[in-house]
């Protein structure tokens, strides 16, 4: 019962002036969200982690040019760098009798190769943070991408009903049997070869264009089947009625009518898009059909940490870290974000918990 | 980096094989090259267990079929060809000898037949008798399983009308078997001087005349050397044990081994592997070692860890035929700003790769130091990228600022590699980017002309020692085939007069072998001249061995020979 007055708590606040007091400031749906999130401390400090590792991430040109004094782009086998005052090759000679093997420079805790360097002799610091940039970029760019396609797919489909609907649902539903990592890996790999040339528009395969479209693409039946299910529930209503009665186009009924009372649903899912694009974005990139060198991405630094887990765990180890923290602060802003958008939603899953 | 041993590079084009295999040197006597460094840690008995660990299996075990130095390392074990190379460490492991026939004979008829007579009382690991017609059925079976590189053979007579049709391969032409005198006769449309070196090569070993005339998968036929198929399984692992039919007929061309079992086992990683053998619960790592355990290896287990340079290239072809290397100059610009010493550290420094700039590898027939695109040129040797001369080479050619791709593999060396060549392209003024593909794809797609590859990231290992392995296959008119996925000489390079010159070298290696090296030197010197490839550097092998292993031989053929070493 504790929980259910506290998510009651918020809805109806009523104002200090009181209903006898004059005019009654009103409260918009979202105003009222807002109003929740706010409050919902361990949202606010995911969606606090999130922005810091944002803002690390976007200040990774002024951290290798001031900080670190390096290109991280470009290998640096036959290079030094100075560690306590004496100069040090980045990549050092295996020793013992055979001298088999070079292993690239560990952690100095420094502004130099703060991290260590990897298998070719980058700084380490410099590629996470460049990392991050990359696949922040393609993890919120292939999630707004993929609700912006959703939302219109699932409008459409749920709006028209009929041959529109069945074309839609079924396209979506061939999407929707291919297991994600598996359509994402056939697609990166054709297209990686030549990248994608569509009538005047045509993307190079070493852009970034080329993973956020086809991650926002695999993800789209996810976003659109909720969204086209909403939109079913909406269309029954009064007031759509109502609009169609004063003679509102098909357009406006949509746009003006559906849309702001199925939008939640996108709005709930973002964070959870974001969260999991960035995640297949690390996975493509891992398999080295995501991002093409010498750009970097959380997924090709942890795969060129790959070879060097025995004895330089800090290059897989540190993008492995952002990633788990970008996850899993978007995962707490998602679930923050649809308590505040829909209690009741929590108030069920609450029940069934306890059940 | 399994893949580097795992499949001999040379996947040769059989195409190539008829366009340029005219004539050549015989490795018969001897190849021109210094020792591969083999070592012996001292010798040892026989019996025991010889437990070999790797982390894939081979595919299928047919002789006729398997084209991997994994499986390749056992045939010779349980088979025998008509001769082979020497099982020996060192440069003697690439001298020709005879095995299942009596001697090596000379080629009469203007070097177009070959007369063999097979040694008398020999048997199959099934107790059958060894017959001249089995012959008939191991070369048949190489147009109709097919074999990859059948192409090897095309020379036999009938053999190109097997390569059209395998259905309707009649052979009986080309080999003429007698069974009661113990003879088998190879006619020839052509001269080949490296015909006894295909010979010595798995595809030609010998199985009974009722093997079926398809792949046989897991289980492969009977053979004649002192180990015999125990099992085969490519989830699990794989056992010879000894074959008891069998009598050491010749110690040079198939000594009795010494180990009673080997074993095979699948699965593990590579690490996991090198833990085993370092607890001795396994005796060798077939796998390269991982860059991270090398140091590791070098420092607390250098005395079980043998290193022996590879005769094999890995290397940039640079396409001829498309801007901006089209331009001799360029490529030759390309080539100074190459740093071999970079692509030596990204491969595991010094101890593992030595820089090269040529085409043929040290200790192979024909090989002559050679190195144009260094500073202070002049002993053959590479010292450093002269950044300068390539900067002034890229100004004269004309094509600074042309946007270069780079094609490399998505393996840790492979896109290392391809990322450094980018970076040394970016500094004398090219825009270069790198394109990294999948190796089975990428090796596909840098043959085709098609795709117009700028850059090419590739290695070729040798088959067998002779110098037309690398130069006439990879560089020669007659295996460059447009619009093909098959063209090894991925640069699209065709000079005539150094393709007259290789054609010169091939029909004098019948008669002159000494001559037709020489010869061969030449030709290496021009191809690099010509800069068709970067070349980067020559591999070099690590063995790793548990501390009860001894008898260590490595051939540059065979490399180790696993029989040859004992288990205490």
């Amino acid at each position: 019962m504790s929980d259910v007055a506290a998510l009651e708590q918020p809805i109806a606040p009523l104002p200090e002036e009181g209903i006898g007091s004059g005019a009654v400031a009103g409260r918009s749906p979202w105003e009222l969200a807002a109003r929740r999130l706010l409050r919902n401390r361990v949202a606010m400090a995911a969606l606090g982690l999130f922005v810091l590792i944002v803002l690390v991430s976007l200040a990774a040109p002024l951290y290798a040019e001031h900080i670190a004094h390096t290109d991280p782009f470009v290998p640096n086998l036959n290079g030094t760098t100075e560690v306590d005052g004496k100069q040090v090759p980045i990549m050092q000679q295996g020793g013992g009798a055979l001298k088999l093997g070079v292993t690239p420079i560990g952690p100095t805790w420094h502004s130099n190769f703060f991290l260590g360097a990897d298998n070719q002799g980058r700084d380490v610091m410099a590629r996470v943070l460049y990392g991050g940039r990359s696949s922040l970029l393609i993890g919120i760019g292939s999630a707004l991408i993929c609700g912006l396609v959703a939302v219109i797919v699932g409008l459409l489909a749920g709006f028209f009903g009929g041959l529109t609907d069945t074309v839609l649902s079924r396209t979506l539903d061939v999407i929707w049997a291919f297991p994600v990592y598996l359509l994402a890996i056939s697609i990166a790999t054709v297209l990686i070869t030549q990248g994608l040339s569509v009538g005047p528009f045509s993307i190079s395969a070493s852009s970034l264009w080329l993973p956020t479209l086809i991650i926002a693409v695999v993800y789209v039946p996810y976003v659109a089947r909720p969204v086209r299910g909403s939109v079913l529930s909406v269309r029954e209503k009064e007031f759509i009625d109502a609009a169609i009665a004063q003679g509102a186009s098909n357009t406006r009924l949509m746009l003006s009518e559906i849309l702001p009372n199925v939008i939640s649903v996108v709005i709930v899912l973002l964070p959870l898009m974001i969260a999991t694009t960035i995640l297949t974005e690390s996975a493509l990139s891992f398999l080295t059909i995501g991002v093409q060198p010498p750009q970097a991405s959380w997924g090709t630094v942890i795969s060129d940490g790959q070879q060097l887990l025995y004895t330089r765990p800090w290059v897989a180890i540190a993008p492995g870290i952002m990633i788990v923290l970008t996850v899993l602060s978007l995962n707490v802003l998602g679930d923050g974000i649809r308590d505040a958008l829909d209690p009741r939603a929590k108030r069920r899953i609450g029940r069934k918990a306890k059940a | 980096m399994s893949s580097r041993r795992s499949i001999l590079i040379g996947v040769l084009a059989l195409t190539v094989m008829a366009a340029g295999c005219g004539g050549g040197s015989s490795s018969t006597s001897g190849s021109s090259g210094g020792s591969s460094s083999a070592s012996s840690t001292g010798g040892g008995g026989k019996g025991g267990t010889f437990t070999i660990l790797a982390n894939s299996n081979w595919g299928t075990a047919d002789p006729a079929k398997n084209y991997t130095l994994q499986e390749w390392q056992l045939l010779i074990l349980t088979h025998d060809g008509l001769v082979g190379f020497k099982r020996a460490g060192g440069t003697e492991g690439t001298k020709i000898v005879a095995d299942l026939a009596t001697e090596v004979p000379q080629p009469t008829d203007g070097g177009k037949t070959w007369t063999f007579t097979l040694r008398p009382g020999i048997k199959y690991s099934d107790g059958t008798d060894l017959k001249a017609s089995d012959f008939q059925r191991v070369f048949l079976r190489q147009f109709t399983v097919p074999g990859p590189a059948n192409g090897f053979y095309e020379p036999i007579v009938g053999a190109a009308e097997c390569l059209k049709s395998p259905k309707t391969c009649d052979l009986s032409k080309g080999i003429v078997t007698d069974d009661q005198a113990g003879t088998v006769t190879f006619h020839l449309t052509a001269p080949d001087p490296e015909f006894l070196d295909k010979l010595g090569l798995p595809f030609a070993f010998a199985v009974p005349g009722n093997t079926p005339l398809k792949d046989t998968g897991n289980n492969p036929p009977p053979g004649t050397g002192p180990y015999m198929w125990d099992h085969y399984d490519p989830n699990q692992g794989a056992k010879l044990v000894r074959n008891p039919y069998f009598k050491e007929w010749s110690a040079d061309a198939q000594p009795n081994g010494n180990p009673d079992v080997i074993e095979y086992k699948f699965g593990l990683t590579v690490e996991a592997e090198v833990t085993e053998v370092e607890n001795g619960t396994a005796d060798w790592v077939f796998d390269p070692p991982p860059a991270d355990r090398l140091n590791e290896i070098s420092t607390k287990y250098a005395d079980q860890a043998h290193v022996n340079p590879l005769t094999a290239d890995y290397y940039m072809a640079l396409n001829v035929n498309v801007p901006p290397f089209n331009n001799l100059q360029a490529r030759q610009a390309a080539n100074f700003a190459a740093d071999r010493a970079a692509y030596v550290k990204i491969y595991g420094g010094p101890s593992l790769a030595q820089p090269s700039c040529q085409v043929l590898p040290p200790n192979f027939p024909g090989y002559e130091p050679y190195c144009p695109y260094t500073t202070n040129p002049g002993d053959g040797q590479w010292h450093g990228p002269d950044i300068a001369k390539a900067k002034q080479l890229v100004e004269q050619s004309g094509t600074k600022g042309a946007k270069v791709a780079v094609v490399g593999t998505t393996d840790e060396v492979g896109k290392a590699l391809t990322e450094q060549v980018v970076a040394d392209l970016n500094a004398i003024g090219y825009k270069a980017t790198a394109k990294l593909l999948a190796g089975g794809v990428q090796y596909a797609y840098i043959q085709n002309s098609d795709n117009k590859v700028q850059v090419g990231y590739s290695q070729w290992y040798q088959d067998y020692p002779a110098a037309s392995d690398f130069l006439n296959i990879l560089l020669g008119c007659g295996s460059f085939h447009p619009h093909s996925d098959a063209s090894p000489n991925i640069s699209g390079f065709c000079d005539q007069t150094i393709q007259d010159k290789m054609d010169q070298a091939l029909k004098l290696g019948l008669t002159d072998p000494a001559g037709a090296n020489k010869l061969w030197a030449e030709v290496d010197h021009d191809v690099t001249d010509q800069a068709a490839w970067i070349t980067m550097f020559n591999p070099k092998l690590i063995d790793f061995l548990s501390k009860r292993v001894t008898g260590y031989q490595f051939s540059p053929q065979w490399y180790f020979l696993i029989a040859q070493a004992s288990v205490q």
